[in-house]
């Protein structure tokens, strides 16, 4: 006979266990988390700088000690995990195919099941830099894995291609192990990381930051001797006589991340072309009736505390999926137009929507003095002034059920510029 | 009298300040759009804090490192000086999330505390 | 003493070693790197081509058709990815049907079966992909896709299990004729044999000049690459090519064996018989061209792109130079394309050549069948489980894309894989789209446990390639 189990959550970094968390405490007892590594705490385990929990908790805590309050909130309730334990396979009858070590080749179907499988580095292949393919290229990610985690020092003279958040984090950190980074190299004209990190990444060690400059060419063949950097134009093209040689023997590479949906593809969960994660409505259930997504495989977000918030909601609504079933009314689909890139949720059943639903959404470009616009129709619904807005920050909106007309069925986010509006 | 520009890091808006300096001083700021602007400059130039964190290398540990940090911001003219510390120390393992591994690093006055578990071997 | 020392371990000298193994013959290859298959092996098309390019009468026409006849054989017996997907060769004007046909008369000359002209309406409906300038192609039913890394070490992996010894990390710096056969001399001492295999690749001149009245120079020729993801794979169900140029075959677009789609390659001749550097012109040039066939080819997907040196020999009537150059010393030189398919047949030319020589018989103990490493994500639910029930490390995936178990990376590396990059090559660790990202460092850690070797002293591809400078805090001391 195969398992049954009533939620499955795929995932234990801070979507799953918050997620968990929250369908518990909804009543929901049979809950599994699976997890692929040895412990819980995702990504967390190895982000050990401070900076997180400021929202959720009011103090700066490392990624490590977040992680704990959720595992511990988790342990407390008694959620069973399955840790290093990987789905190879997630059918649309919600059955999840798993392989580990310990418990072998299993099957279990899940009546539902919460996407929180995280997102990945781009790699080097992706951006097409060309030159030698030598030793001494890494993502950001798996640097500060092998510093932070396996106590290794993948170099000693760093160029960071990437400025955000985890290209300047890994700055400083190799720079107080010893090394020395010589350079960020940005292709925008600005950084898509945090002031605070620009500030005490970058100028507290005096690293130069190189603003639209990208790396024209890696050299060495065997080990990296260095890099070739360019400026480049208002098209991201490297700008001819502005090559400059830096001799380095490591290259981390900071240049985005992509939610990680092999296996919702496997299910049929429909995915957003902008954002790369899944299509979701206010509840965050995906196109597949009874699965849902939060964290970073939906949108990947720069601040762990709206991931712990999203996924509670997907908890919670995963809880009321098991306890009532589907509910489906009309859509009122969210349009994301005019600097505003895509929103999460894409759409609002108004006729089940909780009294209120958080929007978020990133814009294209860095703006100033602008507003956030939300219309329905040619209705001015809500108009948020902006001192600042920027591709690096997960903006938000909340829209109230009481703030929706009856009769519409399609609401705008929009950046208004200027103060004439 | 002197003056330092500085980037505040309130909020992404990342205001260019002009702090003036007299005797060690801050008596004006100037560039910032609210008061933590303000706030941020006075503190940056008279007692710059940062919290550290990092590594520890660990004896008999399940990992072979366990993360720690400050336990409160240290000033900032330690920081190398604690990283330095930091480099130097082994302990060894059993290690609980909170652990005091040093009461007080780098004569700072400041705890360093474990921020992970790392079981036996 | 040896009998035969073969210099090279690529696919042509592992193709040789292979067949030298089923005579009684002392054989040892020599290979300058950590692990075979590091050269222009490792780097190329991963096709085997039909044969109706070369020239009728040339010994590339001869290996060519010979090797793709006996490779469907060959990787059944060897246990090695094969798919005999066909090929197509455009034409982008009505006009140039006439050069299809003459390719087509060739190929009937060379031997090639099944050629066949084929319509813009029925090209059309074959490859649905194509850009609608594609105006009539030449099909080619033998022509096929392969892993090219799969069948190196499936040679190297049979001819070791039949007695030949592989030296690895021995650089060969000069061949010295002495009574008797050679003396080899490497940068770990000399070694003796009666003859000699040159099978150096791009370096393959500098030993035949030590050697041969008649001179020969090798210029590589760069071609680039670009890798789009496996969900592209399916883009085109055939190998694609386009009428062929001054500088070869042309850009191609194929689908691989493990369901990528290549692209690729460009040509550029160089002077450096090391530098496998891509180039942003290159690059740029094989997605231009690759998308005169493909239109709108999902360049966004592209997960690595890389190049690879063709040993061209410039003298001579552009053809390979195989056989016995000088008394004992064999040789396969200026193997560019299509020297991946002709290997096979080139190996059992040099050591039908080598046996006969040195009076060698055939052993009555050869075996001709090898198992490759079974890709674990492609078993039968039952069949997984009841693998992973009786060595749980089958259970254990290690790297996500590809969905590897840290069983099938303990094989690789019993089979021979040292650094991280001979086991991505063995069993795709690494090979996938997040490149090696999450997995590198736990494939490293399997890396030292097997091989009993300190982390920092793990290799991505052998000698100087050092993969971490050392532990942390060592550095401030």
């Amino acid at each position: 006979m195969m398992r049954e189990v009533q939620l499955a959550i795929i995932g234990g970094g801070p979507a799953g266990l918050a997620a968990a968390v929250a369908a518990y405490d909804k009543g929901v007892r049979d809950i599994v988390i699976i997890e692929r590594d040895g412990e819980l705490g995702g990504i967390l385990n190895q982000c050990i700088h401070a900076g997180f929990g400021l929202h959720t908790f009011g103090q700066e805590l490392s990624g490590p000690e977040y992680a704990a309050r959720f595992i511990q909130q988790v342990k407390e309730r008694e959620i069973p995990c399955m840790l290093n334990t990987m789905v190879l396979d997630f059918s649309e009858e919600k059955i999840l195919t798993t392989t580990s070590r310990a418990d072998g080749l299993q099957q279990m179907k899940a009546q539902a099941v919460i996407l929180a499988m995280g997102c990945r580095e781009r790699p080097r292949g992706a951006l097409n830099i060309p030159g030698t393919r030598p030793a001494g290229v890494w993502s950001a990610g798996t640097a500060q894995r092998l510093v932070n985690m396996e106590g290794m020092m993948p170099g000693r003279e760093v160029v960071i291609l990437g400025s955000g958040d985890i290209g300047l984090i890994m700055a400083r950190r190799m720079t107080m192990e010893g090394a020395k980074v010589k350079a960020v190299a940005e292709v925008l004209p600005y950084s898509g990381g945090l002031k605070r990190n620009i500030v005490q990444c970058l100028e507290d060690f005096d690293i130069p930051l190189l603003l639209s400059h990208t790396v024209v060419e890696i050299h060495g063949k065997k080990r990296l001797e260095g890099v070739t950097l360019a400026r480049v134009d208002e098209q991201r093209c490297p700008v001819a006589g502005t090559e400059q040689y830096i001799s380095c023997d490591t290259l981390l590479l900071s240049v985005g991340l992509l939610p990680e949906n092999e296996l919702s593809v496997q299910a049929g969960v429909q995915l957003s072309g902008i954002t790369g994660g899944p299509v979701v409505g206010d509840d965050l259930s995906t196109s597949v009736d009874g699965v849902f997504a939060c964290g970073n495989v939906l949108h990947v977000h720069d601040l762990v505390d709206f991931v712990s918030q999203e996924a509670a909601q997907a908890g919670e609504s995963a809880a009321r999926y098991l306890q009532r079933g589907n509910a489906c009314g009309p859509k009122i689909q969210l349009r994301a137009v005019n600097g505003v890139r895509y929103t999460v949720p894409s759409y609002i059943d108004r006729d089940h929507m909780a009294e209120s639903v958080t929007v978020r959404f990133r814009v294209g470009h860095p703006y100033r003095d602008a507003a956030i616009g939300v219309y329905a129709g040619e209705r001015l619904l809500r108009r948020i002034p902006k001192r600042v807005l920027a591709p690096g920050e997960m903006e938000k909106v909340v829209l109230r059920r009481a703030d929706l007309p009856e009769d519409i069925n399609t609401v705008t986010f929009c950046v208004e510029e200027g103060n004439s509006k | 009298m002197n003056e330092r520009i500085l980037t505040c890091i309130g909020c992404p808006l990342g205001c260019l300040l002009t702090a003036t300096l007299e005797n060690g001083a801050v008596t004006n700021v100037q560039g910032n759009t609210c008061k933590r602007g303000d706030d941020y400059a006075r503190k940056e130039c008279t007692t710059p804090e940062r919290m550290v964190t990092g590594t520890i290398r660990v004896r008999n540990g399940s990992a072979p490192v366990v993360s720690v940090r400050t336990s409160v911001p240290v000033p900032k003219h330690k920081v190398m000086e604690v990283a330095a510390v930091m480099s130097d120390t082994v302990i060894d393992a059993p290690i609980v999330l909170g652990d005091v591994v040093l009461a007080d690093i780098a004569d700072t006055g400041t705890a360093l505390i474990a921020t992970r578990n790392v079981t036996e071997k | 003493m040896y009998d035969v020392v073969i210099i090279g371990g690529g696919v042509v000298g592992c193709a040789t070693a292979r067949e030298l193994s089923r005579y009684q013959l002392k054989t040892c290859l020599v290979e300058r790197e950590e692990d075979v298959c590091t050269g222009t092996s490792k780097a190329n098309s991963a096709i085997v081509h039909a044969g109706f390019d070369a020239l009728p009468g040339s010994l590339k026409a001869r290996f060519n058709v010979e090797g793709s006849r006996m490779m469907e054989q060959l990787c059944h017996d060897l246990d090695v990815s094969y798919n005999r997907c066909g090929s197509l060769v455009l034409c982008f004007d009505e006009q140039d049907i006439s050069k299809l046909e003459l390719l087509r008369q060739r190929g009937v000359e060379n031997g090639v079966e099944g050629l066949e002209i084929i319509g813009r309406e029925k090209l059309h409906a074959m490859e649905p992909a194509l850009s609608p300038e594609a105006a009539a192609a030449l099909y080619a039913p033998t022509g096929a896709i392969i892993c090219p890394f799969g069948l190196t070490y499936a040679l190297a992996e049979n001819a070791a299990a039949n007695g030949v010894e592989f030296r690895f990390d021995t650089c060969v710096e000069r061949v010295e004729r002495v009574q008797n056969g050679f003396a080899v001399h490497t940068n770990t001492g000399v070694i003796y044999s009666r003859t000699v295999v040159n099978a150096a690749g791009v370096y393959a001149d500098d030993l035949h000049n030590q050697l041969c009245a008649n001179k020969i120079t090798i210029v590589p020729r760069r071609g680039e690459y670009c890798l789009l993801d496996r969900k592209d794979g399916h883009l085109v169900g055939h190998t694609i090519f386009q009428l062929p140029g001054a500088l070869g075959k042309g850009v191609l677009v194929s689908p691989t064996v493990h369901g990528n789609l290549i692209i690729g390659p460009t040509a550029a001749d160089q002077e450096s018989r090391e530098s496998t550097a891509t180039t942003a012109e290159g690059l740029a040039a094989a997605t231009a061209m690759a998308g005169r066939s493909v239109a709108n080819l999902p360049m966004r997907d592209v997960i690595t792109s890389f190049a690879g040196l063709r040993a061209r020999i410039t003298e001579g009537a552009d053809d390979f130079v195989i056989g016995e150059s000088s008394d004992g010393f064999f040789e396969a030189a200026g193997i560019e394309s299509p020297g991946l398919t002709s290997a096979p047949a080139i190996g059992c030319y040099l050591a039908a050549l080598v046996a006969k020589k040195l009076d060698a018989e055939e052993k009555s103990n050869f075996v001709a069948v090898r198992r490759g490493i079974a890709p674990v994500k492609d078993m039968p639910f039952e069949e997984r489980k009841a693998l992973v029930e009786q060595d749980a490390a089958y259970g254990q995936i290690i790297c996500r894309c590809e969905q590897i178990t840290e069983g099938e990376i303990v094989e690789a590396i019993h089979r021979g894989a040292r650094s991280l990059d001979g086991v991505k090559r063995r069993v795709r660790a690494g090979m996938g789209r997040c490149q090696g990202g999450f997995c590198a460092p736990r494939v490293m850690e399997i890396l030292a446990r097997e091989l009993g070797e300190a982390y920092t002293k793990l290799t991505k591809s052998g000698g100087e390639s050092r993969l971490l400078t050392g532990e942390t805090k060592e550095v401030q001391e």
